[in-house]
């Protein structure tokens, strides 16, 4: 909970929507072969179709048509058949100056979103196919379009698939906005539809914005901010925009409907144009397609491959434990992806404690090499320590070793010299170290206990790593016992 | 006698003839005869030498090169030719050439044809006389005063002069068999679907058909069965089988709908992804079957406001088809009286959608400006002509907030009420015929001055764009004043093979008109018989 939520807007409640666009996980772009592919040198993957040359014509993308039910069905919304239409406006980055979207028959619509931390459930109005614009570089001036000497544009985004996902208004914090998001961006990489990445521009959020007085049934007059790169800027532009709404209505002044740039910089939002200045896109059926027939088989064939939600992975790992303790923690594995992890490990009868520490410590602070682990391998590592075949020490080690290049636990940890010890050893071991340190031996036997770490951290020297802490205390308490 | 398809081809396969002399005249012809016609802006030399070498090799090599070997072809300069220049007879895209050929194209050029140039239009298809073109106008090989008709004029003027031996024109309201009509040759526009639209610079989206013009029917049935066929760049393209059996095209299984595959959706400016594109096997003739017993209806929205000379050629169509045993009887769709309002409404509101493009940004001209709003508004206020102009803002207003439904939305409501009327129609006649223009050509000029005047020479052609029909018009005898006057024959969907087998017979009754002043007679170089080649 942000402060505002608890000293409240004075008086007023907030009433927010949110638009999310998201850039499907294809390999082509929406309408032509083009690679759908981020970081590219600039223009070079276009075609006579995504550069709108005369007579080029579209032809759908089945892949993303596939995407984009996944999303619908993930998000609980109705997937129907649908048709595509012309949005007209002219812009220097959309070549055909119209954009091929979806408008009165989209694909998706009537779902709901559950945000995890309060289990409220946002609903989602629709959730349509479109295509993506170029993007624009504007030189000199202010980087705007209008006062810049001369613009660059690069094609390479242009048709690339995108799904925007259009929320009732039923949000009314920034928190509430941030969990929104956050959860649909989980979401949307759980059943691999996009990547969601808001700092490479593969999802991107416009938020529109109005308050009213509590208790108010009423909507007061909204707008619309855009240029919302990341959950941080989305927080601040949504506190900023409320603050600046409840000052107007506060002091009996009006809210005008406008779309406005949030100003990172500056930390402020700024009127881009009225209504009055508002587009007419004219929109209409594009000629240049079909309707996009959606029986119940098809929806039942890709609801059945339909890779589980976040939502879905919580309840599963949550399911293994019998207590509700370490619900965050799980959330925090699950948003990072490192819940097959556990999962795997406790399939394979590691205790869920232990698989939960050992992924949310060691894996997850190394994330992205712990995703290409194999989930059964990682199970095996874990079992070997549980069984004691391993220390923890040397698990750490071993795992760290299969994060740097992979590997099988068994012949890393042979390699590593991790051949559990004979107990006698051990034992021999204990004592040698014993009879170096007389002085610390006396100051332990009478009763300074915290000395025993430094005994382990000696035999572990002497051993490198081999020995079981606990059974090296175990070996000093029986020392102790038998010197009595 | 002007060359038939047919001939030239079966001559150069037989390696009679070959393909480099018979372009080599026909080139020349085109030099001499053009500069009269004015139906090619860019002629093709270096490029149809070259297509007819590689023919000339592949029957040397006792390989045959396709059902089109050697014949020379005009297309309609709306058709991408890669590396040549595809102008749509518009400034705006004065010095365009793409980087891609139109499927089209690549189906006519895998048959064998040899393409020798790109003909004259009005621009971006829009108009009736091919005066809208900012290159020119075009000639009426009949009558230099006089329009070809358009907007496909240059195609249809190229055919009639035979300057070349058939040719591609596009038809969005009328625009090949209007210019057809009026230039005395055969003209077609397929079902909406059959031919694939990859690679025509859009008019009208869901209107627009690229079809054949030729000198006779046979040889408009023959390029058409080159040309038609799915192709997977075209969404809107249908998948057509025919029937063994009945000879009749039915829709494969698979239905229309056509979308992508991830993956595998090569360069657009790849080779054709459909092998199987020949509906018909090679040799078997469209025009085969009997009339007798076909029920045919006088269509009489199209016929009886045209001119009584018109009109009367129109009857002795009809009176022939009797006489080969068809029942012939007059019928009326009262629907009809509002097909033109609502196509003038549908064109240019896609139109002015298609048309945005041209924004001097990525391609075409480009006119300088202080900002690229600005930039954008003087390229297309320089670019664009004003009928081209007209439409568009005819379009963006029927587009507009408020006034959608009242008019966009109503013209597709009467486009529905249309094709329901059309289909109660056909469960009584297997084909219609009417007048394809209400009178002969116009003279230059004459209806410039009144868009409306100009509009309704397309009445009755719109009728079958609106539909989605196949529609052809077949020269039959000339008018009191001794240009050609054209029948149509109108088809349902699909109706293609019957709509060629009527205009066979009617062209078989029809009197001959003389090849026009303005003639290259001499295209195999055996024939010197007929027209000596000046006005
Ligand atoms: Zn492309």
């Amino acid at each position: 909970m942000g402060m505002s939520d608890l000293v409240g807007y004075r008086g007023y409640e907030p009433v927010i929507g949110l638009e999310v666009h998201c850039e499907l996980d294809t390999l082509t772009k929406m309408f032509c072969g083009c690679p759908n592919s981020f970081g590219d040198a600039p223009n070079t993957n276009t075609c006579p179709v995504c550069l709108a040359l005369p007579g080029s014509l579209p032809v759908v993308n089945e892949k993303a048509v596939e995407l984009a039910a996944r999303i619908g069905l993930a998000l609980h919304c109705e997937v129907r058949s649908s048709i595509f239409h012309r949005k007209n406006y002219f812009y220097p980055d959309m070549p055909k100056d119209y954009q091929i979207s979806q408008y009165d028959e989209p694909i998706n619509v009537n779902g709901w979103l559950e945000l995890p931390a309060s289990g409220v459930r946002i609903e989602i109005e629709r959730a349509h196919m479109e295509e993506d614009t170029g993007k624009t570089t504007h030189v000199g001036g202010g980087g705007r379009i209008h006062d810049s000497s001369f613009s660059l544009v690069d094609y390479n985004r242009a048709g690339v698939p995108l799904v925007e996902i259009v929320s009732r208004p039923d949000i009314h914090s920034s928190e509430q906005a941030r969990q929104y998001v956050s959860e649909l961006r989980m979401l949307l990489v759980s059943i691999g539809a996009s990547k969601a990445r808001m700092e490479e521009g593969s999802l991107r959020v416009d938020a529109n914005v109005s308050v009213r007085p509590e208790g108010s049934g009423a909507l007061g007059t909204r707008c619309e901010i855009k240029n919302l790169n990341s959950l941080r800027s989305l927080v601040r532009a949504i506190e900023y925009e409320i603050e600046r709404q409840v000052d107007l209505v506060s002091t009996g002044q009006v809210v005008v409907q406008q779309t406005r740039h949030w100003d990172e910089a500056g930390g402020r939002t700024i009127a881009l144009r009225s209504k009055e200045e508002a587009h007419d896109y004219r929109y209409f059926p594009e000629p240049d397609l079909v309707r996009l027939d959606f029986d119940s088989d098809r929806v039942a064939r890709i609801a059945g491959a339909l890779p589980p939600t976040p939502e879905q992975r919580r309840a599963r790992i949550m399911s293994l434990f019998d207590t509700s303790t370490g619900a965050d923690l799980v959330a925090t594995i699950v948003e990072m992806g490192l819940d097959v992890l556990v999962i795997s490990a406790i399939e394979h009868g590691v205790v869920p404690d232990r698989a939960l520490s050992r992924t949310a410590n060691e894996a997850a602070a190394r994330v992205e090499d712990a995703l290409n682990l194999d989930p059964g391998t990682y199970a095996r590592l874990l079992m070997m320590e549980q069984d004691g075949k391993l220390t923890p020490t040397q698990t750490k080690a071993v795992l760290q070793a299969m994060m740097d290049s992979g590997g099988e636990p068994e012949s890393i940890a042979s390699t590593m010299g991790f051949e559990a010890m004979e107990p006698d050893a051990m034992v021999s071991v204990v004592t040698g170290i014993v009879d170096a340190h007389p002085d610390e031996w006396q100051r332990y036997r009478d009763g300074e206990s915290k000395l025993a770490q430094f005994f382990v951290g000696q035999v572990m020297k002497a051993t490198r790593g081999k020995a079981n802490g606990k059974e090296v205390i175990a070996a000093l308490d029986k020392l102790k016992a038998d010197a009595l | 006698m002007r060359a038939s398809a047919g001939d030239v081809s079966a001559q150069v396969r037989q390696g009679r003839v070959s393909a480099t002399s018979i372009t080599e005249r026909y080139l020349e012809a085109i030099e001499s005869f053009d500069g009269k016609l004015h139906a090619f802006l860019t002629v093709m030399a270096g490029y149809a030498v070259e297509q007819a070498t590689r023919i000339d090799k592949l029957v040397e090599m006792g390989k045959d090169p396709g059902p089109l070997a050697g014949v020379p072809v005009a297309i309609k300069d709306n058709l991408c030719t890669r590396g040549i220049l595809t102008t749509c007879a518009s400034r705006i895209l004065e010095n365009w050439r793409p980087p891609y050929s139109a499927t089209v194209v690549k189906k006519l050029e895998r048959a064998g044809a040899v393409i020798v140039g790109k003909t004259n239009m009005d621009e971006f298809a829009m108009g009736s006389s091919t005066e809208n073109s900012a290159f020119g106008v075009t000639r009426n090989p009949y009558d230099a005063d006089r329009v070809p008709g358009g907007s496909s004029g240059g195609s249809a003027a190229a055919v009639a002069s035979g300057l070349s031996v058939v040719a591609l024109g596009s038809d969005t309201g009328g625009s090949i068999r209007q210019p057809a009509a009026l230039c005395g040759v055969v003209g077609m526009k397929p079902t909406y679907g059959m031919v694939s639209r990859y690679g025509l610079v859009a008019f009208a989206s869901s209107l627009d058909q690229i079809g054949p013009f030729g000198t006779t029917v046979e040889d408009v049935a023959l390029i058409f069965s080159v040309i038609a066929g799915h192709d997977p760049r075209d969404s809107t393209s249908l998948k057509v089988r025919r029937d063994v059996d009945t000879g009749s095209l039915v829709l494969a299984p698979a239905g229309v709908a056509a979308s992508g595959q991830e993956g595998t959706a090569d360069a657009p400016d790849g080779p054709m992804l459909d092998e199987d594109a020949y509906i018909w096997p090679a040799g078997h003739s469209l025009l085969d079957g009997a009339i007798e017993g076909l029920r045919i209806g006088v269509l009489e929205e199209i016929t009886s406001d045209a001119a009584p000379d018109v009109r009367r050629r129109v009857e002795e169509a009809a009176a022939a088809l009797v006489s080969l045993g068809a029942t012939v009887e007059e019928v009326s769709i009262p629907e009809l009286h509002y097909a033109l309002g609502a196509y003038y409404l549908i064109a240019p509101a896609e139109a002015s959608s298609n048309l945005a493009r041209y924004d001097g940004i990525r391609y075409g001209l480009r006119v300088d400006a202080e900002d690229v709003t600005s930039m954008m508004s003087r390229t297309r206020s320089g670019g664009f002509g004003s009928e081209v102009k007209r439409r568009i803002m005819l379009g963006t207003y029927a587009l507009s907030a408020g006034y959608y439904d009242a008019y966009y939305g109503q013209a597709q409501r009467v486009r529905a009420v249309l094709v329901d009327a059309f289909a109660a129609v056909y469960r009584d006649y297997d084909v219609l015929i009417g007048a394809t223009t209400p009178a002969t050509a116009f003279g230059v000029g004459e209806k410039t001055g009144d868009p409306l005047a100009m509009y309704l020479s397309d009445v009755c052609t719109i009728p079958s764009n609106l539909a989605g029909h196949p529609a052809i018009s077949v020269p039959f005898g000339a008018g009191d004043d001794g240009l050609p006057v054209g029948v149509q024959v109108l088809a349902p969907a699909l109706g293609e093979p019957v709509m060629f087998r009527v205009a066979a017979a009617i062209e078989s009754a029809a009197r001959s008109l003389p090849p026009p002043p303005v003639c290259f007679a001499d295209g195999m170089g055996v024939q010197s018989d007929m027209g000596d080649g000046h006005a």
